[in-house]
């Protein structure tokens, strides 16, 4: 097991139905309602066009691996080597992220290789979406 | 020349008189050290000093230390090139009157670590929420995740990326304050230790102690200075995001994309009119983006360009490049303090001085480019030795 705790994120007001989301095992994202932009990171507006009419839906979890390092220095809560990541989902916005369920290692690491998201609880308010492998 | 900005000119530069580790100064003791070196290279005193600006510590804090009364301050602090914007911030303060002579400062206990100010990312805050759970580690670990991307897009090999290094420790080789000299190859960047892959230590910025200083005035009175005055020919400035994650292209850096052209079209002048070239290289795979982000390399190019030497020192079985690149030796092997951009300004005016170790010979232009944050920032800063027309 890894020593420390990795850092937890702080939900604030504009961001809050992100990590209700991830509690209720739902990927959020938002759509703007006048330019149909999907974005992320969470605001109350669409940051293409402005508009304050947005809403949340849930995302479809899946995406590609579209870029990361491997960290082979202790970090606290981390086990090193461990990578990184940047996804990109279906719907177009990229986050970072680790891939869990596979070597942290080039070779397991295939960019483009498709991703599905895993939810891991840190606790009764924080659940952090990763990423995995998709099956199949 | 027909820059916008040949009136103003830089009349003091200096850096702190140590380099490297320097237990016996602070940080603003590094600021204080570089300031009154700059100082004395223009003949001046604190009381001649009417504008400051500054990152790092505040203009408050310079202003006060050295006991100077301004009328014009600038605290913009946006990373590493935060320099290279203050150039450009007081080139228009200048041209606007709000001040006369302006002092610049940098310090930074980078390796030493004494008073350093480091500001904390809150947990609320976007990279607080969105990034740092996710266990990135400072620059190695979030400067360099847009790299694979840039390599599997052009097909670049972990051996082009070392080459930067080796390339720029060719160039260090020639300079005595250069912290690492040493001759360095492909298989050393290769089989040095690994950081975060695809990164190695020998790809990877140098952590050190330092400060520099400029001073600025307006050309028409550079003549009355003691050193050959420095004119500015054309300046940029932008920012992008504060996560790196985020950037709209990892293959390229959208703050550079508007930095660089804006200090192009600023100065009037064409890629072929460069002489030398600075691009801030916290990590080797920097002057990449920069070289095909300003438009001296298109996409996918920069590092064959760097490969077929066209920015080495000669050799002894080459002649020199055509655009000497990072000739102090860079951030990979000069020195790099956190805040690096002032180190490469201060290689520039070295350079349209005339008196840079590696020097080019009969170098008239100079482009000096800074990043700041991960991606996050950019400033250009465009100079040459010719006097305005």
């Amino acid at each position: 097991m890894p020593e420390g705790q990795r850092p937890k994120p702080q939900p604030t007001p504009e961001t809050q139905h992100f990590w209700d989301g991830t509690k209720a095992g739902e990927l959020r994202l938002q759509r703007c309602a006048s330019c149909s932009k999907v974005y992320f990171p969470p605001r109350p507006f669409c940051p293409a066009c402005a508009s304050r009419e947005v809403g949340v839906f849930t995302a479809s979890g899946k995406g590609r691996l579209y870029s990361y390092v491997i960290h082979h220095r202790p970090v606290p809560g981390f086990t090193p080597p461990y990578a990184i990541a940047v996804v990109e989902l279906d719907e177009g916005p990229r986050m970072m992220t680790n891939i869990t369920g596979c070597p942290q290692t080039p070779e397991a690491l295939v960019l483009d290789m498709p991703v599905e998201v895993a939810f891991e609880r840190l606790d009764d308010d924080i659940t952090l979406p990763l990423f995995r492998p998709a099956k199949g | 020349m027909t820059g916008r900005r040949n009136d103003v000119a830089i009349v003091g530069a200096a850096e702190t008189t140590e380099l490297g580790r320097i237990p016996n100064l602070s940080q603003i003791g590094l600021h204080a050290d570089a300031a009154l070196n700059a100082m004395k290279d223009a003949g001046l005193t604190p009381k001649d000093i009417d504008g400051v600006a500054t990152a790092g510590e505040t203009p408050t804090t310079i202003a006060h230390y050295l006991g100077i009364t301004p009328k014009w301050v600038d605290g913009t602090a946006v990373g590493g090139c935060s320099f290279m914007i203050h150039v450009r911030h007081a080139a228009a303060a200048i041209e606007a009157g709000l001040a006369k002579t302006i002092l610049i400062t940098h310090g930074e206990s980078g390796r030493s670590g004494i008073a350093r100010s480091r500001p904390a990312v809150s947990p609320g805050s976007l990279q607080g929420q969105f990034e740092l759970p996710y266990g990135p580690m400072g620059p190695p670990t979030l400067f360099t995740i847009p790299v694979l991307r840039y390599m599997k897009t052009y097909g670049i090999t972990e051996e082009q990326l070392a080459m930067v290094a080796v390339v720029q420790r060719e160039w260090a080789a020639k300079n005595p304050r250069a912290t690492f000299r040493d001759p360095i190859t492909v298989d050393d960047v290769l089989n040095s230790r690994m950081i975060a892959y695809p990164f190695r230590l020998l790809m990877c910025c140098l952590v050190t102690d330092g400060g520099g200083a400029l001073i600025l005035t307006a050309a028409e009175r550079a003549k009355d200075f003691p050193r050959k005055p420095v004119y500015l020919l054309g300046t940029g400035e932008s920012v992008e995001t504060p996560m790196v994650s985020q950037m709209e292209d990892f293959t390229s850096s959208r703050a550079f994309r508007v930095a660089g052209p804006t200090a192009f079209e600023e100065a009037g002048i064409t890629h072929a009119d460069v002489d030398h070239l600075m691009i801030y290289d916290a990590f080797a795979h920097l002057p990449l983006y920069g070289l095909e982000d300003l438009g001296f390399c298109k996409k996918g190019e920069a590092a064959a360009f760097i490969g077929e030497r066209n920015t080495a020192p000669p050799s002894s079985s080459a002649k020199a490049g055509r655009l000497p690149l990072n000739t102090n030796g860079g951030g990979l092997s000069y020195m790099h303090s956190g805040m690096y951009g002032m180190y490469a300004l201060q290689e520039s005016v070295r350079q349209m001085r005339g008196i840079a170790p590696a020097q080019v010979p009969g170098a008239k232009i100079s482009v000096c480019h800074g990043v700041g944050g991960m991606f996050a920032a950019s400033g250009t800063v465009i100079m040459t030795n010719e006097e305005g027309i």
